[in-house]
This record gives C-alpha cells, sequence and structure tokens, in this order.
C-alpha cells in the first residue's frame, strides 16, 4: 500500500530523560523515526524534555521542542502546531501514556489530530492487565494464574487462593517500577503497597510466579496489510524472575528446537494480529524447560529496548520501519535497508551469536541492594557479537567496563567458597561472574543449575570457558592452544595471565603466527544476499570481509554502556563528530558496543565496528584500518582510559595531546600550569597516604574536599569536616584507586560556574557560562544549571571569560575543555578543568546554535575556527532562560541514600526554557518529574547549620499557603521566628511519626539535610528512602528548595487582607 | 581442544580444514547452504537432501540434539554436515542423542571448526559445488576427481518407499506419491483429518485411481525433477481426473506435466525464512523452503497454469494452480518443520478442493 498522502505534519514525542528502565534507545528509536518520517516527506514535529539526544537535533526534525513531556505542555504544543497526526509507538512507555493521556483528554479530537501507528484500542488492550487477560482467554493462550487487584486486601485473596511466591507487576509503569515477588505476607505488604502507589490508575497484576521457567521473547512487527514477521527471538539466561532488562540475554533462542521455536512464533504472532499491532512490538512468553507448557507474560505494543538489542543484534532496522508502516507502507514494499537487494518482509537469519549484558550502577551506589527481580535496575547494557557464545560473552563482559575483564571476578581467589555461593543464590547483578568463580574451584554445574535454574546449555559453556583456562594453563606457550583461546573470545589480557607472561608478548606471539581477528558482516541475510552494510564484527576465522577503502581515515571511539557519569549525552558528541568528519571528507569509523544507542546506528558512520573497547580489540582494528589517527575525546571516561596505551603503541592521537590532558589531572603539573598562566583555585595537597593526608588537611584547615585523581562523575569525592571522617575516608579511597594520589582541597562554599569551550590551539570560542543553583560540593552533573548566569558581575563574566581562555591556550587545547569555577567571597577559583566533551555540550550546543562537537572536531582535523564562521571569545548571551535539571532513579535502587554531594547520583537530564527565569525553573522542575502546586504540605527536617537557611524559606512558603511540617529539632527555631507548623515525631516513634506522615500522603514534599552522627545519619536516611519510595519529592540542598519557593512565589497570587 | 583433522575438498580446489564428527567415511555430494537458526534434525533428516551436504550458516548446531519425534525420515541421506560447531552435549527435555551420535548411527560424516560463512558466501558466488568429505591429508586427486564426476539421477527410486502403507484419518482419503516425502506432510494431512496411502514414486495413475482417492498429493524429494520421468507421466494421467496438490518437488513436476520448464537455481533457497507473496491475499507468507531447481515463469504460457505466489526476493515461482483443474502446488513446504507454519493453510485448501470435487461429482 503506497504512503499516506492525506496528513503532511506528524508529531513525535520523545521519551524524556534517561532514567533506569528508559535509556538511550529511545532516541535512537525516535532519531530512526523521525529521520524515515522525512525522507517520505513529511513534516516533522519532534518533542521530547531531553536535551541530551540526537532526537533533539535541529538536523533530524523539521520543528524541535525541548519542553517538558506533560499534557498541558503537550496540548499547547498541539493547539500552536495543529499537526495532522501523531505518532506515539516510539518513545518508550513516556510517549505512549502521553498519547493515551492526551486522548483521553480530548485534546487530539479537538485539534483533529489522528494517532498513527497502532490503534489505541490496541494499546489499551496489550497493557491494560485486565483487557489483555481476557482477550487472552478468548484466544485461548495459557496466562499464569493471576487477578487484578486495586487493594491490598484483594491481594490477600489472591495469595489464598494461588499460594505464594507471586509476582506483582503495577499497570502503565515502565521497567517494573514497584514491581516484585512476594515470597510471605511481610513482602505483601510492603510490594503491593508499592506497587499501588506507582501505577497511576492504581492496579497491579498478580500473578502466580512461573520462577524457572525459560524467559523468552520475539520482537514482531506487523503492517496494515497483516503481513506480519519475527525480527528476532531471544533467550534470557536468566530464567523468569529477573526482569528481562537486568537479564543476560542471547539472540537467537539456543535451547530449542524447531518445534518450540514455532510454537512461540505462532503465539506471538496471533497475539499481534488479534491486538491490530501496526509496527513493532515485543511478546514475552515463559517456556517450561520439561514440556510444550508456556505462558504469555506480557506484551509491549511499540519499540523498546529489546527492539533496539534486536535491530543492533540482526540489522533490521525496526524503528526506522515502524514509523514507515505508521503511515501506511507495507513491508513488502519497502526494500530492506541493510542488503538493499532483498526486501523488508522476511525474517532476518543471523549466522553468529549475540550477547546482553546489562550495567548496573552498583559502582556507584556500593551500597544499594544488588538482588535481581522484577523491578529493573541497570542504567545501560552492552551486546558482542561472536561465531561462538564463549567469544560473545567473553566480549561482552570485556565491555563492561565494570572491574570486570572476564567469566570471574579480578579477585576472585579471595573469597570464600560459601561466600561465592551465597551470591549465586542471591541472585546478585554479579552472578555471573561468581558461577564462574564456583566452577573454577570445581563446584558443578549441576549444583549450580539448582540454585539458579540456568540451562545446562549454558553452565556447559561456562564450564568451557574454566576447560580452556586450565588447558592453557597446562600448555604454556602453545601455538594451537593460543588460537583456540582466541577462537572462545579469549583476551590476551588474560591468556597473559594464564601463561604469567606480559599481554603484549601474547600480541607478539598472534602476529607471529596470524592469530589476528577477521571482521565479518551483520547483513540480515546470514550471507544469502550479497549486502551493502558497513557493520562489521570481529572473529577469529579464516574470512575476512571488511575491505579497508583508500580513503583517509578517522577512527572514533564511543563511549560504552550508559552509566551513572556517563550517559547519552556522550553518544551525542560521538555522533557529531562522526558527521564532522564525514563533511571534512574523511571516512568516519566507529568502535561501540552500546545497542541502544545513535551510534551504533550502522547507517551513522562509514564504517561501524561493534567491538569492546578495549586496548586489545580497538588495537586490531586500528591494525586492520590503519586510520589517520583516533579521536578520544568524545567518547567519555571509556575512550579517555584507552588514550595512554594506544599511543604508546604508536596511534596518533588527534586533537588535544595526551600530555596536555595530563597536565590538567595530574595535580602537580595542573598547579604549575595555574601558577604560569595566573589563575587562581582553592588551596589544596596531594597525599600518597594517611599521615600526609592528615597533616595536609591540617594545613588547609577543615571541612576539605577529597578526591582520588583520575576519576569520573565525582566518584569517591567527598566533603569532610574532621580527622576523623578524613582518617575513614582515606582507607576507602586509597583502594578505589591505589595507582594514583588522593587530592585534597579546600572547601569552598561558593558559587558554582561551569564553562564549555572549543579551541584550535590559537582562538578559543566559548559558547556560553552556566552558574549553578546548588553551591559548590555538589556534582555538577546533579546540580541545577542556568543559562545565562544570573547573578554574576559583568566583571566577573569578563575575568572567566579571561580564564577560560588562558586554560584553554595554556593547556594547548584542540578540541573541546570543560572548566568548573567557584565564585568564592567575590574571587573566582578554578576547580577542575576537562579537556574534552563533557556532559553539557549537547545542552550549550542547542541553546547558543553553536555546534560545539562538530567544530571541535574540525578544529581537531586542522581547521581554524576563524574559517567556520563562528567568532571567537565568549559568544553573545541568547534570550531567555535556559535551566538543565537532573533526574534521578533512586526509587528503583533500593537501599541507596539520595543525598546530593560531590558522587553523581543523576542518571539523566531536562532542559527548561522561557523568557523568564522562573518560568524556565518551572519547566525544569516539572520536566524532571516534580509536581509544583500552589499548596501543599512541606516537611522540613534540617542539620544544625542549616536551621537558620530554612527559616527564611519556611516562611516564605507559609506565606505563599502551604503548610509546614516539622521535627522537635527544626521546629523549636520556626517557633522562635513565629512561624507557625505542625509538629512530627522523629523516626520510629508511633502513629505521630514523620515516616507515618509521608506514607500517608500528607506531605507533598520533604526538605532534608544531612547531619553527621551515626543514629541521625540513620534516621536521615530513612526519612529519605522513605520519600523516594511513597514517590514525594526529597530535597537534599537548601538551594534546590530554594529555588522551588522562588517558583511558587512566582507563580502565587499575594492574599493580604484590607 | 579437538584435534583430529577432517577435511572440506571443493570442485574448485578451496580446502577448509576443520575436526571430525559423525561417521568417519569418506562422502562426495553437492555442497548447499541452509540459513535456519532451528530445526537442523528436521532439516539433516529431509530427504530432499539426499547427496548433498548440507552447510549451516547458523554457528551453533546440535543444541538441542537428536529427540525421537522431530526426525522427518527414519533413513537420512543427506551426504555430509558441515558446520562451525557441534554441540556435544545437548539440552533440551526431549533430546535422546547427540548429533555426533546420531550422524554416526547412519554414517554420515560431520566437519565442525570451519567458516561456514565463507562457504556460504562462495556458494552464494559461485553457485552450489561438488564438495567431498574426507580424512585423507592429500587432496590434489579428490579435486581431479570431483571434476570429472558426475551426479547421480536416481535420487527419488533410492528413497522413495518400496511398498504402500497407510496413516490413517477419518476424512478424505488422499493418496500421497513418495518421491522423498517429509513425515510432517503426512502428519499434516492427518492433523486436517485425510486419511493418507503413502505409495511408491513409480505407482502408475491407473493404480492411483483404481484406489478412489478424494485427492493426490504429490511430495517434496531430491534431485532434478527432470529425472523424474515416471513421476511426470503420472501427474499428467491424474490431471483433470483427481485433486492434485504439489510440494516442492511434487510442485515441479505438475509444471513439467502441463508443459513448463524447469532450471537449476545458482544456489537454491534453502532456509526458514523465506517470504513469499500469495497473490489471493497480497500477504507476505514466511515460509521454509529447501529447492535448487525452480518453475521457469516463461515457460507457464499456454501451460493452463497461473501462477499464485512468488518468491517476494528473486521473484521466481513460488506457487501455481491450473485454471481449469482442481491442481495447485508450492515451491515452498507448508508442512514447515522446520520452519514457520504460515502456509499451513495449503492442507485446509485441499481438503476444501476435494469437498468441492466430490459434491461436483456427487451432483
Amino acid at each position: 500500500m503506497p504512503k499516506r498522502t492525506d496528513i503532511q505534519t506528524i508529531m513525535v514525542i520523545g521519551s524524556g530523560p534517561i532514567i533506569i528502565g528508559q535509556a538511550a534507545e529511545f532516541d535512537y528509536a525516535g532519531t530512526q523515526a523521525c529521520l524515515a518520517l522525512r525522507e517520505e516527506g513529511y513534516r516533522v514535529i519532534l518533542v521530547n524534555s531531553n536535551p541530551a539526544t540526537i532526537m533533539t537535533d535541529k538536523e533530524i526534525a523539521d520543528v524541535v521542542y525541548i519542553e517538558p513531556l506533560t499534557t498541558d505542555f503537550l496540548s499547547r504544543i498541539i493547539r500552536k502546531e495543529q499537526p495532522d497526526a501523531l505518532l506515539p509507538t516510539l518513545g518508550g512507555q513516556v510517549g505512549l501514556n502521553m498519547a493515551v493521556e492526551l486522548d483521553r483528554l480530548g485534546v487530539l479530537e479537538e485539534n483533529s489530530v489522528e494517532l498513527l501507528g497502532t490503534k489505541l484500542d490496541s494499546i489499551k488492550q496489550a497493557e491494560d492487565r485486565d483487557l489483555f487477560r481476557t482477550l487472552m482467554n478468548q484466544m485461548e493462550i495459557p496466562v499464569p494464574e493471576s487477578d487484578i487487584i486495586n487493594t491490598i486486601e484483594q491481594a490477600y485473596d489472591f495469595a489464598g487462593k494461588v499460594g505464594y511466591p507471586f509476582i506483582v507487576r503495577p499497570a502503565f509503569t515502565m521497567g517494573g517500577t514497584g514491581g516484585g515477588i512476594c515470597y510471605n505476607e511481610d513482602d505483601l505488604r510492603e510490594i503491593v503497597a508499592n506497587g499501588l502507589k506507582y501505577s497511576p490508575v492504581s492496579q497491579c497484576l498478580v500473578e502466580k510466579s512461573i520462577a524457572g521457567f525459560k524467559e523468552i521473547e520475539y520482537e514482531v512487527m506487523r503492517d496494515s496489510n497483516d503481513n506480519a514477521i519475527v525480527v528476532c527471538n531471544m533467550e534470557n539466561i536468566d530464567p523468569v524472575g529477573i526482569h528481562t532488562g537486568d537479564s543476560i540475554v542471547v539472540a537467537p533462542t539456543q535451547t530449542l528446537t524447531d518445534k518450540e521455536n514455532q510454537m512461540l512464533r505462532d503465539v506471538s504472532l496471533d497475539v499481534i494480529r488479534e491486538l491490530g499491532i501496526e509496527g513493532g512490538c515485543n511478546v514475552q512468553l515463559a517456556l517450561d524447560p520439561h514440556s510444550f507448557d508456556y505462558y504469555i507474560i506480557e506484551v509491549n505494543p511499540r519499540v523498546s529496548r529489546s527492539s533496539a538489542l534486536a535491530s543492533k543484534a540482526t540489522g533490521y532496522p525496526i524503528a526506522k520501519l515502524a514509523a514507515k508502516i505508521a503511515v501506511g507502507l507495507t513491508l513488502d514494499e519497502m526494500i530492506n535497508p541493510v542488503t538493499e537487494t532483498s526486501y523488508a518482509a522476511f525474517e532476518p537469519s543471523i549466522d553468529y551469536v549475540v550477547s546482553k549484558i546489562p550495567r548496573f550502577p552498583f559502582d556507584k551506589f556500593a551500597k544499594g541492594e544488588r538482588k535481581l527481580g522484577t523491578q529493573m535496575k541497570a542504567t545501560g547494557e552492552v551486546m558482542a557479537i561472536g561465531r561462538t557464545y564463549e567469544e560473545s560473552l567473553l566480549k561482552a563482559i570485556r565491555s563492561l567496563e565494570y572491574g570486570v575483564h572476564h567469566l570471574g571476578l579480578p579477585n576472585g581467589d579471595e573469597f570464600e567458597l560459601d561466600y561465592i555461593i551465597r551470591m549465586i543464590e542471591a541472585q546478585s547483578d554479579e552472578r555471573l561472574f561468581y558461577i564462574g568463580e564456583a566452577l573454577r574451584r570445581g563446584v558443578s554445574m549441576e549444583e549450580i543449575h539448582e540454585w539458579t535454574r540456568i540451562d545446562m546449555f549454558f553452565l556447559r559453556k561456562f564450564q568451557h570457558i574454566i576447560d580452556i583456562e586450565h588447558e592453557l594453563k597446562e600448555n604454556n606457550g602453545s601455538v594451537p592452544h593460543l588460537k583456540w583461546a582466541k577462537e572462545y573470545g579469549f583476551s590476551d589480557r588474560v591468556i597473559a595471565h594464564r601463561w604469567s607472561i606480559e599481554k603484549s608478548e601474547v600480541f607478539s606471539m598472534r602476529r607471529k603466527n596470524g592469530i589476528m581477528p577477521v571482521y565479518k558482516m551483520v547483513d540480515t541475510c546470514a550471507a544469502e544476499f550479497e549486502s551493502a552494510t558497513p557493520y562489521f564484527y570481529g572473529t577469529y576465522e579464516l574470512e575476512n570481509e571488511s575491505v579497508r577503502s583508500d580513503r583517509k581515515k578517522i577512527l572514533v571511539l564511543g563511549s560504552g554502556p550508559i552509566r551513572i557519569g556517563q550517559g547519552v549525552e556522550f553518544d551525542y558528541a560521538t555522533v557529531h563528530a562522526v558527521w564532522a568528519i564525514q563533511e571534512a571528507g574523511y571516512e568516519a569509523i566507529i568502535v561501540n558496543n552500546n545497542p541502544e544507542t545513535v551510534s551504533t546506528d550502522f547507517s551513522i558512520s562509514d564504517k561501524l565496528y561493534f567491538e569492546p573497547l578495549t586496548h586489545e580489540d580497538v588495537m586490531n582494528i586500528i591494525e586492520h584500518e590503519q586510520p589517520e589517527g583516533v579521536v578520544v575525546q568524545f567518547g567519555g571516561q571509556t575512550a579517555i582510559n584507552l588514550a595512554d596505551k594506544l599511543e604508546e603503541d604508536g596511534v596518533k592521537i588527534l586533537g588535544t595531546t595526551l600530555d596536555d590532558l595530563d597536565r590538567a589531572e595530574n595535580r602537580k603539573r595542573f598547579e604549575q600550569l595555574l601558577h604560569d598562566i595566573n589563575v587562581p583555585q582553592p588551596l589544596g595537597k596531594t597525599a600518597t597516604n594517611e599521615e600526609e593526608a592528615l597533616g595536609n588537611a591540617e594545613y588547609i584547615g577543615y571541612p576539605v574536599l577529597v578526591r582520588p585523581s583520575y576519576v569520573l562523575g565525582g566518584r569517591a569525592m567527598e566533603i569532610v569536616y574532621n580527622e576523623a571522617e578524613l582518617k575513614n575516608y582515606m582507607r576507602d579511597a586509597v583502594k578505589a584507586s591505589p595507582e594514583h594520589p588522593v587530592l585534597i582541597d579546600r572547601y569552598l562554599t561558593g558559587k558554582e560556574i561551569e564553562v564549555d569551550a572549543i579551541s584550535d590551539g590559537e582562538k578559543v570560542i566559548i559558547p556560553g557560562i552556566m552558574e549553578h543553583i546548588e553551591r559548590a560540593g555538589v556534582h555538577s552533573g546533579d546540580s541545577i544549571a542556568v543559562y545565562p548566569p544570573v547573578t554574576l558581575s559583568d566583571s566577573e563574566i569578563d575575568t572567566l571569560r579571561e580564564y577560560t581562555e588562558r586554560l584553554a591556550l595554556g593547556l594547548n587545547t584542540v578540541g573541546l575543555i570543560n572548566i568548573q569555577f567557584v565564585l568564592s567571597d567575590g574571587e573566582i577559583y578554578v576547580l577542575e578543568v576537562n579537556p574534552r566533551a563533557s556532559r553539557t555540550v549537547p545542552f550549550m550546543s542547542k541553546i547558543t546554535e553553536i555546534p560545539m562537537a562538530n567544530l571541535a572536531m574540525k578544529a581537531i582535523l586542522g581547521v581554524k575556527l576563524e574559517e567556520t564562521g563562528f567568532q571567537p571569545g565568549l559568544a553573545p548571551f541568547r534570550e531567555g532562560y535556559h535551566v538543565k535539571a537532573p533526574v534521578f532513579s533512586f526509587s528503583k535502587l533500593k537501599n541507596v541514600d539520595i543525598t546530593l554531594g560531590p558522587e553523581m547520583k543523576s542518571t539523566g537530564e531536562v532542559m527548561g526554557k522561557d523568557m523568564s527565569l522562573n518560568k524556565a525553573l518551572f519547566k525544569g522542575l516539572v520536566a524532571s518529574g516534580l509536581e509544583v502546586k500552589d499548596h501543599g504540605t512541606v516537611l522540613f527536617t534540617v542539620a544544625d547549620k542549616d536551621k537558620e537557611e530554612a527559616v527564611e524559606l519556611a516562611r516564605r512558603l507559609s506565606q505563599c499557603g502551604y503548610r509546614l511540617m516539622a521535627t522537635e529539632g527544626t521546629g523549636r527555631v520556626l517557633k522562635e521566628h513565629g512561624i507557625s507548623f505542625i509538629t512530627v515525631d522523629k523516626v520510629g516513634a508511633g502513629q505521630t511519626s514523620l515516616l507515618r506522615a509521608i506514607q500517608s500522603g500528607s506531605v507533598q514534599i520533604v526538605v532534608n539535610t544531612m547531619t553527621k552522627g551515626k543514629q541521625v545519619e540513620r534516621d536521615g536516611f530513612r526519612i529519605r528512602r522513605e520519600s523516594v519510595e511513597n514517590g514525594i519529592p526529597c530535597l537534599t540542598s537548601l538551594d534546590t528548595a530554594r529555588t522551588l519557593v522562588e517558583v511558587i512565589e512566582s507563580m502565587t497570587f499575594n492574599m493580604e487582607k484590607m | 581442544m579437538l584435534t583430529e583433522k577432517r577435511y572440506l575438498v571443493l570442485e574448485d580446489g578451496t580446502v577448509y580444514e576443520g575436526y571430525r564428527f559423525g561417521s568417519d567415511r569418506t562422502a562426495e555430494g553437492e555442497l548447499v547452504f541452509n540459513t535456519a537458526m532451528t530445526g537442523a534434525q528436521e532439516i539433516i533428516t529431509d530427504l530432499s537432501y539426499t547427496d548433498q551436504i548440507i552447510t549451516f550458516s547458523y554457528p551453533l548446531i546440535g543444541n538441542t540434539g537428536v529427540n525421537t519425534e522431530d526426525s522427518e525420515t527414519l533413513v537420512p541421506s543427506a551426504r555430509g554436515v558441515v558446520v562451525r560447531e557441534a554441540c556435544s552435549e545437548p539440552s533440551n527435555f526431549r533430546a535422546s542423542e547427540s548429533l555426533d551420535s546420531f550422524l554416526r548411527r547412519h554414517n554420515i560424516p560431520g566437519i565442525s571448526g570451519v567458516d561456514t560463512r565463507s562457504i556460504t558466501r562462495k556458494i552464494r558466488n559461485k553457485g552450489v559445488m561438488k564438495a567431498v568429505m574426507t580424512d585423507e591429508e592429500n587432496h590434489e586427486e579428490l579435486v581431479e576427481l570431483l571434476q570429472n564426476s558426475s551426479f547421480r539421477t536416481d535420487q527419488v527410486k533410492r528413497v522413495s518407499t518400496r511398498a504402500p502403507y497407510i496413516s490413517s484419518g477419518p476424512g478424505k482419503r488422499v493418496i500421497l506419491i513418495d518421491y522423498g516425502k517429509k513425515e510432517n506432510i503426512v502428519r499434516s494431512l492427518n492433523t486436517f483429518g485425510c486419511d493418507v496411502t503413502v505409495v511408491p514414486h513409480d505407482t502408475t495413475a491407473e493404480d492411483i485411481l483404481r484406489m478412489k482417492p478424494d485427492g493426490v498429493m504429490l511430495s517434496n524429494g531430491p534431485g532434478n525433477p527432470e529425472d523424474v520421468g515416471s513421476g511426470i507421466r503420472t501427474v499428467k494421467n491424474l490431471i483433470g481426473r483427481v485433486p492434485l496438490f504439489g510440494i516442492c518437488l511434487g510442485h515441479q513436476l505438475i509444471g513439467l506435466a502441463c508443459g513448463a520448464k524447469t532450471f537449476k537455481m545458482k544456489f537454491g533457497h534453502r532456509g526458514s525464512n523465506q517470504p513469499v507473496i500469495n497473490h489471493r491475499t497480497g500477504r507476505v507468507e514466511i515460509t521454509s523452503q529447501n529447492h535448487g531447481f525452480a518453475i521457469d515463469a516463461d515457460s507457464l504460457q499456454s501451460t493452463g497454469l497461473e501462477i499464485t505466489h512468488t518468491a517476494l526476493n528473486d521473484r521466481t515461482v513460488e506457487g501455481i494452480r491450473h485454471v481449469k483443474h482442481p491442481v495447485f502446488s508450492v515451491q515452498h513446504h507448508p508442512e514447515a518443520s522446520a520452519g514457520p507454519h504460515d502456509s499451513e493453510y495449503l492442507f485446509g485448501e485441499f481438503v476444501k478442493m476435494m469437498e468441492t470435487k466430490k459434491e461436483a461429482n456427487n451432483a
């Protein structure tokens, strides 16, 4: 069927900020969708609140709105733009929920906006547990015994009927938010209450646990002509019970016969036909390992994390084709964009094995609950491709950047076997590595199978890896064994370790014996048709398919899995660097391992290598491609970490030199630089041991800011107030980074300022200056940032410009540079300089329309900034105000303390822009998920040092009509100032306790600041967690609170009696 | 670590070195590839692979082993199996033995550890070719032998049943002419209620009609359809006298019987993901396919046959029907196994066709 000609303008809703359960996959899907629609000649209006995305670039859509994703703002945009249609199924659960709401409110009808793709009724039927179950019953498709509940009492009834354990799944939430497995009555009370709270319709599905069944997924597509296909099937190595987003997944399925596969394929296609899906859809099934019994678990009537994975695993671009299906095209009339010689209506056949492993944030949140269940906890994922299962798994493991390099833990020998077994049984995020350790010590696969229910097929593969290790050890230096180990994915590093030699010796041995990887194409068709895709993976086999062109080429290293501190913004910078390289006439080659991203879409670069970002894997590609040089400054810490070793191997690192990078990171050299260029910094010293640290702190004066050198996202950075705290810290920190000293700086409580700039080594362009709302001490990634600065004087701004230029030129920067300053007592000090892409590059690029990554890349390639048409110096400030607000995923991570500090904790960000500061802040807060109302109750419980400051905020809130609640200590001060409030007891003191107030919903905002001391710390922690778990905003910085008060004041009418 | 070497020697002189599994005998055959990711047991036991060496493009083969239920014949006749890796310890609740043990039992050699993607690419570019699997280290003579050898033409005769037998059902009486049938054709007919009598490939039309069938099913089978002269004659004599449904080789025989031509394809269609357009519904069906020959579309003019299905990718003929008589056939496998069930409805259409014919006869 030809495409629709009765519609011209289509609105696409993005998925908002990156949070656990909704990561970069929707930037990939949305970007593909927008480009696909424009390719077909439609005008695309895009709305998303997340500025760090490619999809919000002006190149991607005709009209871009970066506005909060709420029905209020979306309705305004719809009324203003009058689109003909809305495509809701490419923006994740958020996009979908918005469309459902807009329809319910009548906004779509009022403005004659048609919904494209899957019809709303179908979406409801797939998403509403009750409707879905009824449909499955009609179709005689088995669903686990279950019930829809709206109250706790109903959950008790269900437990009485089917018994424990059972699973709780809240309706209309993403990533299983608020769900869990109940093994007993205590679980029931907690998990069900939570689930009801998180479901926007206060509805949960409770279902009989089928833990132990295989979890199998089918990624399916259907068009309006009822053509329906399976793009890919996938098998979770973890049986049912662990959220699929947290499971280790393999594609295609490995332990299903064709009979089982076709049975589940039939079910999947029957369901999407019955639902009338038009586009992509994900079907999750559970299969009994001992019979043909199966259950359907759920259907996601939209593109998803799994569809991004399926696209990257097969090459088949689901989102792109889903968008075209939505405008009426059918699969049989679209050419397969991968082969360019066959059609889109077929089922990809792959001739390799794909492994996906989730990336968890527990390197950041050491105290977080690590047991996996139905609530997703991973922030990102990696994918790897191999010709053996072992190869794909080991490549995926070393892509994780999680301190593991192989099937085991680096300090694996240190653990007692009992502990290892406990960790396996506990289903922790590291179970795979503990299984490796257990096998290494001779625990049988059968025992592990008993504990984990992982299929014997996979356990045998794990055992095989251990067997290879043993044989390597017994055959030291054997070339056939080397080749064999490489075929099963062993890294040189692991082989070197087994042989007690240097990694480089393994490499020379390989080179001498011709044991080098070949690169094979991902072509959707297992080589049946000739394909044009420049999409490759490495393996140790006979034939290489990646032909090196005779063009000059530049290699760009991507940023790996999404994690806290390294989010989608680095993928943004990577993609823009690739485009700039192409504009400059070079061939752009990218290496990355994150299946969720735009950068791993094969149509972005001239050549994509889907490979681990390790020294060995990258060097192999460099050996093969012989690029002019490698760009490391856009790929976050991942790429930077590789730079040293690559340069040692004679690879040219383009842009700012490593030596200059070192001058920014090495404390002594940095001090020298600052001295030379006359830029002040807070008094500070380095220490390599505890004694030295104590002496230095004494000299500098407490409080001090301590941190290990060379870290990302403020990891292990702390503000320390006394000697005892410093002693504790030194024990942890030195462990955190043994090779590098600890930095001890005077902690200045001032205004934090951030500047991004681009330099070609001679001239510096400063697109803008941002001022942070939270005072120094809160990580810049967790701070609300405002552009342009609002409290800085002209002379201060000029000083900032001057310092930035001095620093950029002083460091011989070629490319990007990010600088953090602090303004304390009228004096500007530099806190930190990072001569590479920063988190704020997309934010600033979008606001100022200065394409920072593009210009930086051009500068790296030797173009002078003056030739680009952009003026050196500080760009004139743009009209209006732009706010960047952080977004957290605390509700998904149990036991994690939410207090803001020098360590970054946010997973994503949003932008609010408007003509007045308060309006922009309002948008930023709303977009970040904070409900800003003109009335309600605020609970104050603050540290003594903050009490005076809190009083002022309390008074202002009270004047706005807010009610106040306070604990005894805080209350005393309020009373002294004559402010009325309701007293609540401290934690744990019965009915009137503050925890009860939070649980009962009688509080709308909590303001809590950290107090030192064991008991109060524990209390504070409970208050903060209780707020998070009850979905109540908890502000841990008075600066954030003040901003909120100002916004509330700005929207409150003055009420004074006559 | 595997150490026992085995070689796959191609007629163009290419030698792939790998490891032994399955039988140790030296075996020669036509080297083809199949892109299915599941169903190795069904594929290896499909008699259409008689005298062929099957290269699996999916690298891990035998993960689910071999079971007692999924074979398409009791005595497989494929010449050899080429894989990247053969799983030695299967994992599936129905598995009764490993692929290695199964192949040994049936005297079929296998080779593992070879770059099957490279073989697939070679066949895609150069077309199917003769090959031999051997443990000998000297290959020059073998290449020469391969280049001078010619294919046998008696595959159907060798694999067809020698005597008729019955697989009963309550419904329509179907005579299934066995050219090397897949067991799932019998099962599918039974599922649709048919009472099936399987007869040898050279059963005459008269003998068949004497059994008073409601319909005749022409099975799949190995080799070049032009070599199956008796089959072509039988089909010619059946057209118009009884409803006919042909699958794969059976489909080609209907074409030849009506005067169309067949040709050998460069590398054929073998896999479980082949898209076919059904011209009546306008919809795409994903089909299981295994054929190296096809009906020449241009030769269909004035044969009384019309095209009902077309392969989406290379536009070859996938299904035909007779404009006057109750005769239809498809090149792909509606009985699937291995592969998707999208075309299973064709068995239903066959039953309907038999009913219509019976009503017409009665009236």
